[in-house]
């Protein structure tokens, strides 16, 4: 392997580490979808104090996620952000108005009062999962675009990358990239569940019925994620050999044939999400599920990308020109942009651990719940 | 042609409207962190509560608007590629590097340090709690230095090649990039106008408490802190905005001449100190001022320190007139060359295409060697005269002077409030020095704005100076979508603001009736 394919490989590995992390964190939104599903206002309360302290741990790994996109595949970010314009507007537009809804709700002078800030944070936990799980369904289920890098000649009509005239309205209509976004949804409320199991352990009322909710949430995801599996094990796809396209029926099951440790990785996400869901459901005692099903969730997430993007695999095929798809080779960064950014990437374990460390720190809950920092 | 120009006009509106709400909140941002930083010091330090009561009242103001400077940044981020997309193929292999780097290296810091600052009073020891409050400001500052890293970037392409056979741009040098000398000029600058406009809020809020005779002893002590920074923040500020000038008589001269509404320009050139422009149709390159005081030999001055040196205008810089050290006029590349020039290396690349395609490799090699060779003025073939080359003059030529002015009253504010916390006390119960502080809350906005108005606007029609125009930088999409996005963004930030507006004004009239100095725990 050259150095460039080996960096484009790593690359893509750490944009699959940074999407798994950015699906496990979606718990946030999975919580503020349940706003509205509350016995009263005290719950309601409880709810946002509890993921309000981590949203811009989301939120940040999500800006990074597409920090990370531009600088090793700028052609993906061109195409698909330029492309897609609807999809990706909406998606931002729904982090937007999270951003300021928690620091604003409760806050005296906020005009607009705290439904409508509650609203905001609901619209974002429904629309920013099942439109995050939309865009991500595109890297499988493919786009209308087309790549003629020669437009960059024409003063008249410069642009490079031309998609359909939808704008990425076609995609959020499909519904193969509603199945995905309607499993991503029901992921994050099933960890959201069990990260309240875990982080109100002293309210044994409200914890109850979250573990009815890790049940229900986890049940319909598992179905929904079956049925998007089976549906991906049909799916045809594009695949580069030599430079040239060619059209691979049930692609991303010879893909994980071919690569069948990730087939085996896979196997251990879903056996650690299912045994994470169940035992969190089921178990009265139990609060880690948060951290096995987090686990099992981080791995499938992990795998998808990798079957989206190795082996030639075009991880965002084009549907009306299949020579204009992207892979991780025709859409990269330089090799000496690569390395640099790789070299920068070796901070990301100084980056977690101090995240890691800090939130250890802070799990020392004040003796006085009323002193803690409210939204 | 006219869809283009929409699409062009209406793209380049959102970016400002979303990059100007962003600015609104991020200088605060970079300011008060450090501002609380240095009040939590002092409480750490002397173990005087009053201080940690003090430096909360502050800390939930930082609160609020972090939360909109993080709201208004995430689309900026995005919108290069949304709006942008052109532009982030043809240099997403360098512009992409600090974005990403900003990410890993300075939005983790923030976010987690800032949940350490609001949650961890009671979660965690004092002196890691300092430390993180510390660290907040310094992810606020590390962000800022890499966003202003690619910005930099853009005024001043280096560290790059072209690669005909990626029809891009390639890094081939990151610390060339790192450290542009525009990047660390634009960087001091930016952030120490922050910290300008961080102290003038302190002081404003706290002229405002004095005004109303509340927490009277917790306002002069925030005057002081407030007072000292943004004193230090404007004297570094108009420092750094000089080495910036002499940057932009470098690298950006077009820009520099827009500034000052120069077309025709001297030996020991004049500085408009004020001045007023003749509408476009009457102005001529002899006279476009209607009005003006000059500073003489001001702008020679300020570019290289030396009276005689000779400032170009802007009919100088098209027509390629340029007088050296000795005296001598000498001819550089016109204008009209530059297109025929872009032109040539734009027909190369053709040419490079299509024996790519042909499998012609010495045709090839040749078309390649003619790229490089007139690379530099690629940019200058997708304009159709000389004159599209000169950007909006009326509107940098008045934002320069709003900045300058500005800037000069807020000095004057800032050493007068600075000067009576500490010798003159009896100053701070005066109306006319309260009101000033009041007043010069609206007058730091507006001085951090027209900043970046003049170095965004003074850079047109460039996206990248002389390589890309903003024109060839767009997406292809329909100019109503980005006009309706345009009006979503605009109805959001501007209720966005309101809220944060009346929620800080009734935080500090309810918290003020209050004893600041007596924190709750």
């Amino acid at each position: 392997m050259e150095t460039l394919e080996m960096l484009q490989a790593y690359w893509w590995l750490l944009i699959a580490v940074l999407g798994a992390a950015l699906v496990f964190l979606l718990f946030v939104q999975g919580g503020q979808s349940m706003l509205f599903c509350v016995r009263d206002n005290d719950e309601r309360q409880l709810i946002i104090n509890s993921v309000g302290s981590k949203w811009e741990l989301t939120f940040t790994t999500l800006v990074v996620f597409g920090g990370a996109f531009f600088a090793s595949f700028p052609l993906f970010y061109s195409t698909s952000f330029g492309g897609a314009y609807w999809l990706w507007m909406l998606i931002l537009l729904s982090f937007v108005v999270q951003a300021f809804s928690y620091e604003f709700r409760r806050k005296r002078g906020n005009i607009y009062g705290r439904t409508t800030y509650d609203c905001f944070l609901l619209f974002n936990g429904f629309f920013g999962c099942v439109l995050l799980g939309v865009a991500v369904a595109t890297f499988f289920f493919g786009g209308d675009f087309t790549i003629s890098k020669a437009n960059i000649l024409n003063p008249a009509s410069p642009v490079i990358s031309q998609w359909a005239p939808t704008h990425g309205l076609e995609a959020i209509a499909g519904w193969k990239n509603l199945l995905l976004g309607f499993t991503v949804f029901f992921i994050a409320r099933t960890m959201a569940s069990l990260y309240f199991v875990k982080d109100m352990e002293g309210n044994a009322e409200v914890v109850a019925r979250m573990r009815r909710r890790v049940l229900v949430n986890g049940l319909v995801f598992v179905v929904l994620f079956v049925a998007f599996m089976v549906v991906l094990m049909m799916a045809p796809g594009v695949r580069f050999v030599e430079g040239r396209c060619e059209i691979v029926e049930n692609i991303y099951f010879h893909n994980l044939c071919s690569m069948w440790w990730l087939a085996v990785l896979l196997l251990a996400g879903v056996v650690s999400a299912v045994y994470g869901v169940l035992r969190g459901a089921l178990d009265k005692k139990w609060n880690c599920g948060i951290w096995y099903a987090g686990a099992g969730v981080g791995l499938a997430v992990l795998v998808l990308f990798c079957i989206a993007g190795y082996n030639g695999t075009a991880y965002l095929p084009s549907v009306s020109d299949p020579a204009s798809s992207l892979t991780i080779a025709n859409s990269s960064s330089s090799e000496f942009t690569l390395t640099v950014m790789s070299w920068v990437s070796l901070l990301l374990p100084f980056v977690i651990a101090y995240i890691s460390y800090v939130w250890t720190k802070m799990r020392n809950k004040p003796s006085n719940p009323a002193d803690d920092h409210q939204y | 042609m006219n869809e283009l120009v929409d699409l062009v006009d209406w793209s380049r509106a959102q970016f400002a409207l979303t990059a100007m709400y962003h600015w609104l909140f991020v200088p605060l941002t970079i300011g008060l962190s450090l501002i609380v930083a240095i009040m939590e010091s002092i409480y750490v330090h002397t173990g005087r509560e009053r201080w940690k009561g003090i430096t909360k009242f502050w800390m939930t103001l930082f609160g609020i608007n972090f939360a909109c400077g993080v709201a208004t940044g995430l689309i900026l981020e995005f919108e290069f590629g949304t709006n942008w997309s052109n532009y982030s193929w043809f240099v997403g292999d360098i512009f992409g590097a600090p974005l990403a780097i900003e990410g890993i290296v300075a939005f983790f810091m923030e976010s987690t340090f800032v949940a350490v600052m609001f949650f961890g009073w009671n979660r965690v020891s004092k002196r890691f709690h300092l430390a993180s409050t510390w660290l907040t400001a310094a992810g606020v500052s590390l962000s800022a230095l890499w966003i202003l890293v690619a910005n930099a970037w853009m005024q001043n392409p280096v560290g790059m090649r072209f690669d005909p056979a990626q029809m891009r741009n390639v890094m081939d040098n990151f610390f060339e990039v790192a450290f542009n000398p525009v990047a660390m000029n634009k960087f001091f600058h930016a952030v120490f106008s922050g910290w300008t406009l961080g102290g003038v809020f302190v002081v404003g809020v706290s002229c405002w408490l004095l005004w109303r005779k509340r927490n009277v002893s917790a306002a002069i002590s925030s005057v002081r802190v407030g007072g000292l920074v943004g004193l230090a923040g404007i004297l570094l500020t108009f420092w750094t905005g000089h080495g910036s000038a002499v940057e932009v008589a470098r690298v950006q001269p077009m820009k520099l001449a827009a500034m000052e509404g120069l077309y025709r320009g001297t030996t020991g050139q004049g500085l408009v100190g004020f001045g007023i422009l003749k509408p476009e149709g009457e102005r001529t390159d002899e006279e476009p001022l209607m009005f003006g005081v000059d500073i003489p030999y001001g702008l020679s001055l300020l570019i290289d320190g030396n009276t005689t040196s000779f400032v170009p205008g802007i009919r100088d810089i098209i027509d390629g007139i340029d007088i050296n050290a000795a005296g001598d006029t000498v001819c550089t590349v016109s204008y009209a060359d530059r297109i025929a020039l872009g032109t040539q290396a734009r027909e190369a690349l053709s040419r490079y295409n299509e024996a790519s395609r042909a499998g012609d490799s010495a045709a090839m090699e040749a078309a390649a060697a003619e790229v490089e060779r007139n690379f530099k003025y690629f940019g200058y073939s997708y304009l159709s005269s000389p004159e599209a080359a000169i950007p909006p003059v009326a509107l940098t030529f008045y934002s320069f002077r709003v900045m300058v002015i500005t800037g000069g009253l807020l000095l004057l504010v800032l050493v007068v409030a600075t000067f009576a916390s500490k010798r003159r006390r009896g100053w701070l119960e005066k109306g006319w020095l309260q009101w000033a502080g009041m007043l010069s809350i609206a007058l730091v906005w507006i001085c951090s704005q027209s900043g970046w108005i003049v170095a965004e606007v003074g850079r047109q029609p460039w996206v990248i100076q002389d390589l890309m125009p903003t024109g060839a930088a767009i997406s292809d999409i329909p100019s109503a979508s980005v006009k309706l996005t345009f009006w979503i963004f605009a109805v959001i930030f501007t209720g966005l603001l309101i809220a944060e507006i009346s929620i800080m004004l009734r935080y500090i009239s309810s918290a003020s009736k209050s004893n600041i100095e007596t924190p709750k725990h």
